[in-house]
């Protein structure tokens, strides 16, 4: 199979929402400790794209497979999350009605069955964890706010920071940088090149100055599939990808 | 050693009620049974069942807000927990009336006699057995509540069709507990108890003991709930409320979270029912009215959900106005109830406990202005829960 040796092997994935497709034909392959950069217009298909890896959506056809062989239309969100498979949303979903601190207890991997998490009491190992994180993220002096009162930018870090609590092997990251300063994006580019050197990273992003900073190997997507791959300078000089950003 | 076990699972406030529940077990007690009817201390009988009958009322509404305040399960149904609970303890009640029944029948109450039947019902065995009775208080909630919810939970029915699905449960059970051929009293119900663990129920000291009781279980079922809330499956609720399909993505099986605590509150609200039979000396269909559910989610509503402590505040305050308005102007009291729902809901989202979180809020606000303007502390915001301290690692 050619799924081996590949972290995220995608093949012929196609969805449809009440006839509209969404995603056709989809192909795409994610080695081991790689990051990725995603690009392309809006509705181009990039979020309905991390639905269907983390099991939101299931696709009409198409083989998604992980690790090579975990044939991931077989799992639900759960599953996947345990998997390994981390997710940061374009809109940031924290848990607002919790502090900062307990958004990443609750991302911290471990045991996560009800009875567990009824009798857990934290281990000095995982303290250290989440003040490790915290650091990272630069939200130590705000880890007894209500996340409810962060700053859009500072939620956004805090989403991170549950995704690097949660220690997934991928991690899929879409629109990071929507609505922060260009000192921000610029620490987020930093941040995700660090954390990028021990796991896989799928990004999405539309900022170009942050794709430069990323400075990996970069696809585009249009109406669902593939119209470009390789270099940002590559990309961004095809014909095509010029004519979709430009067309619009 | 054990203090400090029980401290490190309750915040201040839940200690402060657990407290006040364990004094008056015993204070109204004692002042029923010992002191003299004239003196101004005395709470008479009738007092003793009626604040005992608010209090399993109370209990009714800690469950829901388990469910609902702490994981945003809206039930309208939690009434027929209740009243499941209670006709398991009716039935034991039943079956120690023996026959000192009207038709003496010393097996069969005197509803079967009067229907003709001629032996017991299988499902009435056991239940001559106190033990027997208290354990169906338990299971028989409990089991429904897990069946059902593991069908809903697992095809992730959730708010409004949920809350649909909890009310027609409620009463597709009052059309079937009014049938007589169920077996369990039809219209009439269960009554004309006698005694309960050889106690006469009529006696002043029973009275005082099922008080008793009541308020020890209710500072029970504040416990579990405070238990169940600050620990971190306690986490996991609240983040399920607020944006369920996130902790998938962080791997917890949110169907599970939701069967458990769903399950627990089952039960709970059984033995609401369980306590309150005894006090009120009947049960019949009319417990599974669905009204009667959404009555309970208006006590929570107005004491303040997802507080704990506003769920007992809003039931004894709403039936403390209900006795009163059903004696003096019957006629307005659905009316009453009614606007009080609709003013909770547009000006007191948090309810009375919330008020009062607001209000201290502003007051801390005011005072530490000057000092830390940037945000508001976060005990203010969180409506007057405190910051939840870590437990110790240590063993
Ligand atoms: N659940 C859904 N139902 C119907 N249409 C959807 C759904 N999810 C996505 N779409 C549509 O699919 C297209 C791709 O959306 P999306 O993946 O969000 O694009 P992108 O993230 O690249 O901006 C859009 O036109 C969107 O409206
Ligand atoms: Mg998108």
């Amino acid at each position: 199979m050619k799924a081996q040796d590949t972290l995220l092997y995608l093949d012929g994935v196609s969805v449809s929402f009440d006839g509209f497709r969404a995603i056709y034909n989809l192909s795409l392959v994610l080695q081991s400790g790689e990051m990725r950069a995603i690009i392309g217009p809006n509705g181009a298909g990039k979020t309905t794209m991390m639905d269907i890896i983390t099991g939101k959506t299931r696709p009409d056809t198409g083989d998604v497979y992980f690790n090579g062989e975990v044939d991931l239309t077989k799992h639900d969100e759960a599953e996947i999350a345990l998997l390994g498979i981390g997710r940061k949303f374009q809109k940031p979903t924290v848990f607002e009605s919790h502090t900062v601190e307990d958004n990443l207890v609750l991302a911290l991997s471990g045991p996560r069955s009800a009875f567990s998490t009824l009798f857990h009491r934290q281990s000095k190992d995982e303290a250290e964890r989440i003040r490790e994180i915290l650091d990272t993220i630069r939200l130590h002096d705000k880890r007894d706010w209500l996340a409810a009162n962060l700053s859009h930018g500072q939620k956004q870090w805090l989403e991170i920071g549950m995704l690097l609590a949660q220690d997934p092997k991928l991690l899929l990251v879409d629109e990071p940088v929507a609505g922060m300063t260009d000192a921000e994006t610029a620490e987020t580019a930093k941040l995700l090149r660090e954390i990028a050197k021990t796991r896989s990273v799928l990004v999405v992003e539309h900022d170009m100055h942050f794709v430069r900073e990323l400075d990996v190997k970069v696809t585009c997507l249009h109406e669902g599939t593939v119209l470009a791959e390789g270099s940002l300078d590559f990309v961004s000089n095809d014909q095509r990808v010029i004519e979709v950003y430009l067309g619009r | 050693m054990i203090t400090q076990w029980f401290f490190s699972h309750v915040d201040r406030r839940g200690g402060i009620v657990i407290t006040l529940l364990v004094a008056i077990a015993v204070l109204v007690p004692l002042s029923n049974l010992l002191l003299p009817a004239t003196s101004p201390f005395h709470v008479p009988t009738y007092l003793v069942s009626l604040i005992g009958k608010y209090l399993t009322y109370a209990m009714l509404a800690v469950a829901l807000d388990l469910v609902w305040g702490f994981c945003g399960i809206l039930s309208l149904g939690h009434g027929a927990f209740f009243a499941l609970g209670g006709y398991a303890m009716g039935m034991y009640l039943m079956r120690q009336i023996g026959a000192r029944g009207v038709y003496a029948d010393p097996v069969l109450p005197d509803f079967m006699v009067f229907l003709n039947w001629k032996e017991l019902p299988w499902f009435w065995y056991g239940f001559d057995s106190f033990w027997f009775a208290a354990l169906m208080v338990l299971l028989v909630p409990g089991v429904l509540a897990f069946g059902f919810g593991w069908l809903a939970f697992r095809s992730r029915v959730t708010g409004v069709y949920l809350s649909i699905i909890t009310q027609a449960l409620t009463y597709a059970l009052l059309l079937a507990f009014f049938r007589n051929d169920m077996g369990f009293g039809g219209n009439n119900g269960l009554t004309d108890f006698k005694d309960i663990l050889g106690f006469n129920i009529q006696a002043d000291i029973t009275r005082s003991l099922l008080f008793a009781t009541t308020a020890l279980f209710l500072a029970l079922a504040v416990f579990v709930t405070s238990f169940i809330v600050r620990s971190k499956l306690g986490k996991v609720l609240v983040g399920v409320r607020d944006a369920e399909s996130r902790m998938r993505f962080l791997g917890y099986r949110v169907d599970r979270f939701k069967l458990f605590v769903w399950t627990v509150s089952a039960m709970m609200a059984g033995v609401a029912g369980a306590l309150y039979v005894p006090q009120v000396g009947i049960i019949n269909p009319s417990e599974f009215e669905p009204a009667n559910s959404i009555e309970a989610v208006i006590w929570v509503a107005v004491g303040g959900r997802g507080t704990i402590i506003g769920p007992i505040i809003g039931a004894v305050l709403v039936n403390f106005g209900k006795t009163y308005f059903t004696a003096a102007f019957p006629e307005i009291w659905l009316f009453a109830l009614g606007a009080l729902f609709i003013v909770v809901t547009l000006f007191l989202p948090k309810g009375i406990l919330g008020l009062y979180g607001t209000w201290k809020s502003k007051w801390t606000d005011r005072t530490a202005r000057n000092r830390d303007a940037v945000l508001p502390p976060v005990a203010a915001v969180r409506s007057g829960h405190t910051p939840i301290p870590e437990p110790q690692a240590a063993e």
